[in-house]
This record gives structure tokens, sequence and C-alpha cells, in this order.
């Protein structure tokens, strides 16, 4: 059920999206059934969580890690979660009127429910890991929201640093998270909340605490990260009254209260939350005094009361956080009203100017009077819900918590911002809907429409409900949310309207008359200001912008210094990093040998490697202007390798690598046709600028320097004892568990049959590659013609009596050319048989594949392109998949008998004459590795031949051909 | 035996990183060819070495693993010569398509200054 209070958000933005652009009501109508129907689904939670339980669904995921999709509902993430739905509810209807036909509204919805979902998601995570998850969610989506309205400017502008501000937050959170559960040794919120004491007395408790206060004060829009929410009012009005007063910015106040029994109470807790819900809650209220913006006054405000919240989270002690908690849903349902009031006005009249607005009362009177009560909320004024959490905020001033100067200085400064907030309620009430009738407005203003003010209305009555009998409305909510975060610390508080005469009740009203006698002394020359006095110089967007354009140009600027497009000089930087990083550890260790001693060294062995060193260095030399000889010399050293395997006691390398060894050449000497003829080297008088041999000078110091550092590693490595790894057991279990006596092998096919398998889907997808890269390949130009041989012999046959063209070509090499005929029953024969023997004795898939396909590639030199492919048709790709479906096949049949995946099973077979053979489902793989090895490389072979028979075809059709494929 | 074939890889490795290093786009294709010669055998070493004593077990008993060859490193390098030659291939082909696309054998698919 949890599931799909969370899930039901999402599926409705799904269908959203999908609705036609002008379908506006279809697409309001969806997304409220779905607020509706998550809010009944809420509804009939209640009853267990009122008794004091909670709700948990765990869905195991990557438990290994701590990572399980976890939900939990406990009092406060309920009442969070009918936060975000109820209001979620009244911002669909509001958004219905409030949108215009002309605006694709189905989009808005979708991007509306989704960030639902986020925020749910969020609420109900049991999760650390899955609360920055959705948190960074509820970004993306209040950066789409935010740039709905993407022609404008300012709306993509607010959305990016709105996006980017809070993103930063967001892996600045999760950072904290990852910490916090490396200090409990979990992720779940539950074991965190239980390990509070051990998290504060840890050594990593203040970073974590900065990093986690970093997420929640960005996107709580705490001073000095709140500039972004102002910039977000670029947003429809729905947006910011749901978002950015109700509930987006409550997130980080939500994550403060949630962490709250693990983290507060430490001296660094108190005096950064404390200091910065303070500076945010003076700023803010300061701020607000001075906006002309009807929606900047309130975004400042919302600001100025998130400090509020934040400052009251800071000060540690039990009462404070209830009051923080009452506060957030008092100010979610006055500023939610307050927004939509004024959409309403911006709707109604055209323009959100303060200057420009007045005595619209007299138009409006119903979203005047609604204004006017919810206005007087946010001032707290007595008899509504902010007058009861703002005079629990004004108690809790006076309270000693710290016995720093904050405790004296606090009431004064909490008098302070109450008296600002008076003062920007009144100024927007006053001049907003009182004075004289406003001149020269955009639109003639009247009443919004019935369905409009509902919203509005619900919100209102609310906030007198809780204000008149809040025992009755608000009480038994508040208490099941605030013993879920408590606990056994909750306290003793009354939420009585009258409490007698005392200290914070002076407060209220001292702030009150001090609001409303400033208003009567300011006045409208509050209209009078640009910007805000004092703090108007501190401007966050510039400092932002000054710092993002400093990260752009900082980037540009590294990338230019070592940014290039040339490969060499990646390839430089490469090799030199891989070297550095190699020799790290040497100096810091220091080098030396092993304790074992060294092998004889056998006279063969040591010319062999004489040979293949001299080899690689003379093809490394002549590779430029000799590539033939450099290619042979290369096979030469190949050769070196194989023989090194066989020496090395281990014949399958050895047979692979000489057949391997085989394609290679071939497919090296079938591209060698392609490329350019070869210019002399222009330096090849004098030795070329000091640039060039310098450079050539470092590449081979460094060509040197990673040569001599593997001889040495390797050494290094040889020279001591083998760890006491796998391979025992590889060795031991290959007979009894595999079936077969060539461990190799059957490591290959049943050990890490999957590694293998992933690797034969690697070779398929190359041979592919290489085919679809080739169908489009163009030579060049110089390439096309024909090649010199070939125009020789056509010469010579044209220039004879009684020759055609091409007879040379068919006459030459005629009994070699029968002789490779006839071998190719022989290879395949022999492919078949290293299959067959594979898993006992060296030979194997892949050994038999290449070597199924050198038996095709000598059919192919033996009598050309043409000829083989009128008499065979060879079908690589339906090799390819054959053997993949094959082996996945093979794999996926042990799932019938109840295995995993690639499980395999042997018995054996007698056969008549040819004696015992192994029967394992692991040949059926390595028949699959077979045929896949064989459809690659004949795919890659083959296409490549064909280019020689395809390009002059097409470039030259005239002229006849030669047959040659190579 | 041991400094034989440590000499080995070094030789190979430095032939291999030189040919990397340099413009032509076959230099380099031979270049990652000697390199995966000299990775194969320094895999190979790391299993240590044994001469006559194929990983290729008896069927009957109890098997002594210290006689046998590391089968490990052996398994690691079967597919990579397989798969080298995949990649070999495909560079190749890359490197063909870049000579016909931009009429050089170039790396940077222009000539440089060299």
């Amino acid at each position: 059920m949890l599931l799909v209070l969370f899930a039901l958000p999402f599926l409705g933005s799904l269908g959203a999206a999908f609705l036609p652009t002008r379908s506006r009501n279809a697409a309001a109508i969806l997304a409220g059934t779905v607020a509706l129907a998550g809010m009944a689904l809420l509804i009939a939670y209640y009853p267990v969580l009122a008794d004091g339980g909670n709700v948990r669904l765990v869905i195991p995921w990557l438990s290994s890690l701590g990572l399980d999709l976890t939900f939990r509902l406990v009092g406060f993430s309920w009442l969070f979660s009918m936060l975000i739905i109820g209001i979620g509810a009244l911002v669909v209807l509001y958004a219905r009127y409030y949108m215009s036909a002309e605006d694709p509204v189905p989009r808005f919805f979708a991007f509306l429910l989704a960030f639902m979902g986020s925020m749910l998601g969020m609420v109900l995570s049991g999760n650390l890991v899955q609360i920055a998850f959705f948190w960074e969610l509820t970004s993306l989506f209040s950066f789409l929201l935010i740039g709905y309205w993407h022609h404008n400017q300012s709306a993509r502008d607010g959305a990016r640093m709105a996006l980017i501000v809070t993103a930063f937050g967001g892996v600045c959170l999760l950072v904290g998270f990852l910490l916090l559960g490396h200090i409990t040794g979990s992720y779940d919120v539950d074991v965190v909340l239980e390990a509070g004491d051990a998290i504060r007395s840890h050594a990593l408790y203040l970073p974590t605490l900065i990093l986690i206060l970093i997420g929640a004060f960005t996107k709580s829009a705490q001073f000095p990260f709140h500039f972004w929410l102002p910039h977000a009012m670029a947003a429809p009005t729905p947006v910011s009254a749901y978002l950015h007063s109700a509930t987006m910015v409550k997130a980080g106040v939500f994550v403060l209260i949630l962490l709250w029994p693990a983290l507060a109470g430490t001296q660094s807790w108190y005096l950064i939350v404390t200091t910065t819900g303070l500076a945010t809650l003076l700023v803010g209220a300061w701020a607000a005094i001075f906006q002309n913006d009807l929606k900047g006054l309130l975004a400042y405000s919302t600001i100025s009361h998130l400090g509020l919240i934040t400052l009251l989270l800071g000060l540690g002690s039990p009462l404070a956080a209830v009051a923080a908690i009452f506060h957030t849903i008092n100010h979610a349902t006055f500023k939610a009203s307050l927004f939509m009031a004024a959409g309403i006005i911006d709707h109604e009249t055209g323009t959100r100017d303060l200057r420009k607005l007045s005595g619209l009362a007299r138009f409006m009177p119903i979203t005047a009077t609604l204004a006017m009560v919810a206005a007087a909320a946010m001032a707290g004024v007595p008899l509504l819900n902010g007058f009861l959490s703002k005079e629990m905020f004004l108690a809790e001033a006076l309270a000693t918590h710290s016995g720093t100067v904050l405790d004296s200085i606090l009431p004064f400064l909490a008098t302070l911002a109450s008296t600002f907030s008076v003062l920007y309620s009144v100024r927007f009430i006053h001049q907003t809907f009182l004075g004289p009738a406003p001149q020269a407005l955009p639109r003639q203003p009247h009443e919004a429409p019935r369905w409009m003010r509902l919203p509005i209305e619900i919100l209102v009555l609310l906030c007198l409900l809780v204000g008149i009998i809040p025992a009755l409305t608000i009480g038994p909510f508040l208490s099941t949310a605030v013993r879920s975060v408590l606990g056994d610390q909750t306290p003793i508080y009354s939420l009585a309207i009258w409490h007698g005469f005392n200290l914070p009740m002076l407060m209220s009203f001292t702030a009150l008359a001090g609001g409303i006698g400033l208003y009567l002394l300011l006045g409208a020359r509050l209209n009078g200001f640009p910007s805000s006095p004092l703090i108007g110089h501190f401007k966050g967007r510039r400092t932002f912008e000054i710092v993002l354009a400093a990260t752009i140009d900082g980037a540009r600027a590294l990338h230019r210094v070592i940014g290039t497009r040339r490969l060499q000089v990646q390839l430089r930087l490469l090799v030199a990093t891989a070297f550095v990083a190699a020799i790290l550890p040497f100096l810091a260790l220091g080098y030396s040998r092993g304790p074992r001693p060294d092998t004889l060294v056998d006279p063969g062995f040591a010319v062999l490697w004489l040979l293949g060193g001299a080899c690689a260095i003379a093809a490394a030399w002549q590779a430029k202007f000799h590539r033939l000889a450099a290619l042979i010399l290369i096979g030469v050293c190949g050769l070196a390798t194989c023989i090194t395997f066989v020496w090395l006691s281990a014949p399958d390398l050895a047979l692979t690598q000489l057949l391997v060894e085989i394609v290679t050449l071939v497919l090296l000497l079938l591209g060698l046709r392609w490329l350019p003829k070869r210019q002399p080297d222009q330096w090849r008088d004098a030795r070329g600028p000091l640039r060039i041999r310098l450079r050539r000078g470092g590449d081979l110091l460094l060509a040197l320097l990673g040569g001599g550092g593997m001889a040495a590693i390797a050494y290094a490595i040889m020279t001591r004892d083998a760890p006491h790894g796998i391979s025992h057991y590889f060795l031991e279990h290959a007979y009894p568990g595999g079936g077969g006596t060539n461990v190799v092998n059957v490591i290959l096919v049943d050990f890490r049959a999957f590694d293998t398998y992933g690797e034969i889907t690697v070779l398929a997808i190359v041979a592919l590659t290489v085919f679809t890269l080739l169908r489009r390949f163009r030579p060049a130009a110089e390439s096309i013609a024909l090649p010199e041989q070939q125009q020789r012999q056509n010469a010579f046959d044209d220039a004879r009596e009684g020759r055609t063209r091409g007879d040379t070509v068919r006459q030459y090499l005629l009994v070699p050319r029968v002789l490779m005929e006839w071998l190719f029953p022989v290879i395949l024969t022999c492919a078949l048989y290293f299959l067959v023997r594979g898993h006992d004795l060296p030979g194997g898939g892949f050994a038999a594949g290449v070597t199924a396909s050198i038996g095709i590639i000598v059919l192919y030199m033996a009598s050309g392109t043409r000829s083989v492919e009128t008499r065979l048709t060879i079908q690589p790709v339906r090799w390819m998949s054959a053997g993949l479906l094959c082996a996945t096949a093979t794999g996926a049949g042990a799932w019938v008998f109840g295995f995993p995946f690639l499980t395999s099973d042997f018995h054996y077979l007698e056969l008549p004459l040819i004696g015992k053979i192994p029967l394992t489902t692991a040949l059926l793989f390595d028949i699959g590795v077979f045929a896949v090895v064989v459809g690659t490389t004949a795919l890659i072979l083959i296409a490549l031949a064909h280019q020689s028979i395809r390009s002059p075809r097409t470039a030259r059709s005239s002229e006849a051909t030669g047959e040659g494929a190579h | 035996m041991e400094i034989v074939l440590a000499l080995a890889i070094g030789t190979l490795t430095a032939s291999g990183l030189w040919l990397l290093l340099r413009p032509r786009t076959f230099q380099v294709a031979l270049g990652l060819s000697l390199l995966s010669y000299a990775v194969n055998l320094f895999i190979l070493a790391a299993g240590r070495l044994r001469t006559d004593a194929p990983p290729i077990v008896g069927r009957e008993g109890p098997i002594d693993p210290s006689l046998y060859a590391d089968p490990v490193p052996q398994a690691l390098v079967l597919t990579a010569i397989v798969i080298s030659f995949a990649t070999t291939a495909l560079l190749l082909v890359v490197l063909l398509a870049s000579r016909g696309l931009t009429g050089t054998d170039h790396v940077d698919g222009e000539e440089g200054d060299q």
C-alpha cells in the first residue's frame, strides 16, 4: 500500500505526459484524482500511527551495501505527506484556473505530479541514500517547473540557479549521509536515529554535520544560500505556492527535523544552526519590507520564516523542536494561500507591482478578505495559527539554551524580526487592497472565479480553525508527529491561545504595535527603495554568477592548457601517467628482487628471445617505411611468444596464439592494400629541426622507461613466491566439479563461463561493427586503381594471343592451390577435434573456431573470393547468432533444473570405436563459443576481402576486374 | 629464465610503446600488437614460471595443485588473445575508414608538422 501511495503520483505524471497538449481539464482531473486518492490512502494509515505504531516496507535490493528500497511511515512523515498531498490537491485545483489554455498544461501537471511523487518518496524514505536520491529528484522537477515558461529568459536563469544551488547542496547532503552511514554502519534511518550518541562523539561528526547542513540550508534557502528563492519566483504562481513555500523548501527543514535526535544537542549544532537561522530570519524579513513585487515580498518572507524554523531547530530543546514542526505546518498553510492570492491579483490585474496596486478590496472583496486573514496569520495576529507558533517561538527565544551572548540578545532580535514581519504584512495588505482605486492597471480587476478561490478559502479556514481551537484540530496530529520524532524526549506543551499575561505575549504585542507604527511612520516611502538598504549590496546572485563564470572560465583555461585533440599528445600523457602511477609505489617502498632463486637459463630460451627482441626492435624501427617487413618481424615476435607459451606449460595458449597469429597476419595483409604509398621522410637528409628530434627523443625515452619498468616489475614478481590464490581451488575441482581435465578450458566454459559469455558477446559486437564500418567504406582515391601486380598481369594477358584477362591469376601456383583446396576438409576435421577434446586436452572452442575460420580463409586464398562464393555460402552473421543462442540456451537450461545461470552438468558416453567421450553441457557452451568465433573471424576477414572486388567495380565499372581476393 | 623473460617483456613493451607514439596509423596498430604480446606474457609470468607442468590434471584421486602451472593467468590470457585479434581488426578498419575519409594515414586525420 505504501508503495502504491508512493508510485501513484509518478504513474499519474506519466499519464499526464501523454495527454494531448491542450487537454487542460483532463490533466487537472487526473492530477486531482491522484492527489485525492493519495490523501485517502494516507488517512487510512492514520489510526495505526496514532497509536504510536509505524509502517515499514522493505524491498531488498543491494542489501550487502545497505541499499534497500525502504519506506517508513511514522507520525512526522505522515504529517509531512499530508501537507504535500493536501496542498498538492489544492494547488492542482488552483492551477487549473490559473494556467492559461494556451500553455501546454498537461506538461505542467506531469511535472507537478512527478514532483509530488519525489517529495513523497523523500518523506517516506527509510534509507538515507534513498532520501538523497529523491532529494535530487525534487531539485530536478523544481528546475523543470521554474523553467516551465522556458521562452522567458528570467525563468531559465532562475531555474538554472535554483538547480545549481540545490544540486550542489544535494551532493553535500549525499556525502554527509555517506559519512553518517560510515559512522553508524547502516543507512537505515531507524538505525541512525538510535545511534545518536555514537554519532555525536565520533571524530567525523563535524564534517558530517556541516555537509548535511549545507544540503539542508541550500534547499531551505538559508542565508547565505537564500538568493535562489526570489529568482525562482519566475515560476508559475501555483509552483511558487506549492514548491517554494509549502513543500520543497521545507525539505531541508524536514531533514533537519528527521535527524534532530541524531545530530542536535551539541555546541557546534547550536552555533551553526542557530546563527544561520537567526541571520536568515532577520535578512529575509528586512529584505521583504522593501520588495515591490508581491511575489518577491512573499519569497523573502518565506526565507525569513524558514530561518525562524531553522533557528528553533538550532536551539536544541525539545520544546523548540515542537514549535519548529508546528510552524512548518502553519507556514505552509498561510503562505500557500498568500501565494495563491498573489497569483489571483496578478491574474486579474496583470501586475504584481505593489507601487501600482491599490484599493483592490472594492473589486475583489472575497479575495481581499482571505488574503488579509492569511497575512494576519503571517504577522502573528492572535486567533490565527501563525500567532500560536510564533508565541512558542518567542517563549523559546526567552529561555536559556547555551549561556552565550546569543541567549541574551535573542529575545530582542526575535522581537525585531517579528516587527519586520508585521511591517511587511501590513504593507502587503494596505498597498494592495486598501487605499484609493488603482490607476492604469493593465487589466480591469474583478473577482476571481469561484473555484479558483476555493483552495484559498480552505487554507484560510484551516488557519482560523487551528488558530482558534488548536487542541481540537491540529493537536492530535501534531502530538503524533512530535512523539514519532522526539520519542521519550517529548516535552509537555500546551496549544492554548491564552497562557495568561506573560513575556512572550508582551513581545508579541510589542511587535504588532511596532510593525503597525513603523508602517504609519514610513508608509509609502517604502516604495522608493530600489533595493533593500544595508544588505542590498550583498547580492547573492552576483556572487553566484561570478563563481559560475569563474568556474566555466577556469574549465576553459584548463582545457586550453592541457586539452588537445592530437592523439599522440594524449597517448604520450596516458603513457607518462601510467608510468608515474606505476613507479610511485616503488619510490615509496623501494625496489628489490624477491627471495626466490632464478631458475637456470635455458640457452635455447635465451636465443629465442634474442631473436624475438631483435625482431621487435627492428619492427619498431622499420614500421614506417617497410610495412610488410615490419609485419613479418612482428610475426616472429608472435612466434617467439607462442614458443614461450609451450615452454612455460601453457599449451592452450600456444595453440590459440599460433592460430590467432595466422588470422591476424591475413587481416593486416588485407589492410595493407588500402594504405597510402609512403612518402620519403622529409627529414631524411638533415636530421630534421630540433623540435622533431626532441619529440622523437622524448618518445624514445618514454618507451625505454616504460619497457624498463615493465621488465623490472615482471622480474620482481617472478622472483617472489606466488600467493595462495584461487588457482588451487580450480585445479582441485576441475575434474570432480567440472568434468574436464584441461583446467584452463574448464575455467573458461564452466567456472568462469559467464565471463566467457560476455567475451563472445563482445566479439560478436566487434565483428558487426567492423562489418558495418566496411559497408560504408570509401577507399582513398589513389588506392582505387588495381594493384600494380594485377595491372601487369592484365597487360600481359592482353598482349598475348589466346589469353584472356585473368588467365595469369588463374594459372598462378596451380598445384599449391589444389592442395590448399584439399586441405579444407582436413582443417575442418582438425577444428572439430580441437573442439571435442578441449575439455580434457589443449583445444577448446576458441582454438577450434579460429582453426575453422583459417580453413575458410585458405579456401578463399586458394580459389579467390568469387569462385568460393559460387560454390559455398558462408553466413557468418548466422554463425554468430547461432553461437550466441546456443551459449545462452545452455546457460538458461540450468534454470529449468533449478540451478543458477550457466551451471553445468556432465556425463561420459561410451561410443563404439571412438571410446569414452565426455558429454557435458559445458561442451554445448563451447560449441556456442566455437560458432561465435568462426562467425566473427570469417565475417571480419571476408568483409575486408570483399573490399578488393567491390571498389574497382563501383569506381570503374567499365573495366573488368581481377579475381584475386586479397 | 626469469631474467630473460623479464627482458623480453621489457623489449616488447618498449618497441610497442615507441610505435604507439608514432604518427602513422599502421605503426600504431603494430605497436598495439607488440604491446599485447608483452601484456600477455606479463600476465602469464604473474603465475610464475613452470616448465613441463601444464594444468591438465589426472582423473584419479586427489590432486596436488603444486604440481601444475597456475591455470588462472592462462585462462585470462586465452581470452585476451582472441579479443586482441578483434580489437586489432576494429582498429585496422577504423584506420582504413579514416584514411578513406581524410585522405591521410596520420592518426589525427590531418597531416601534422611531421
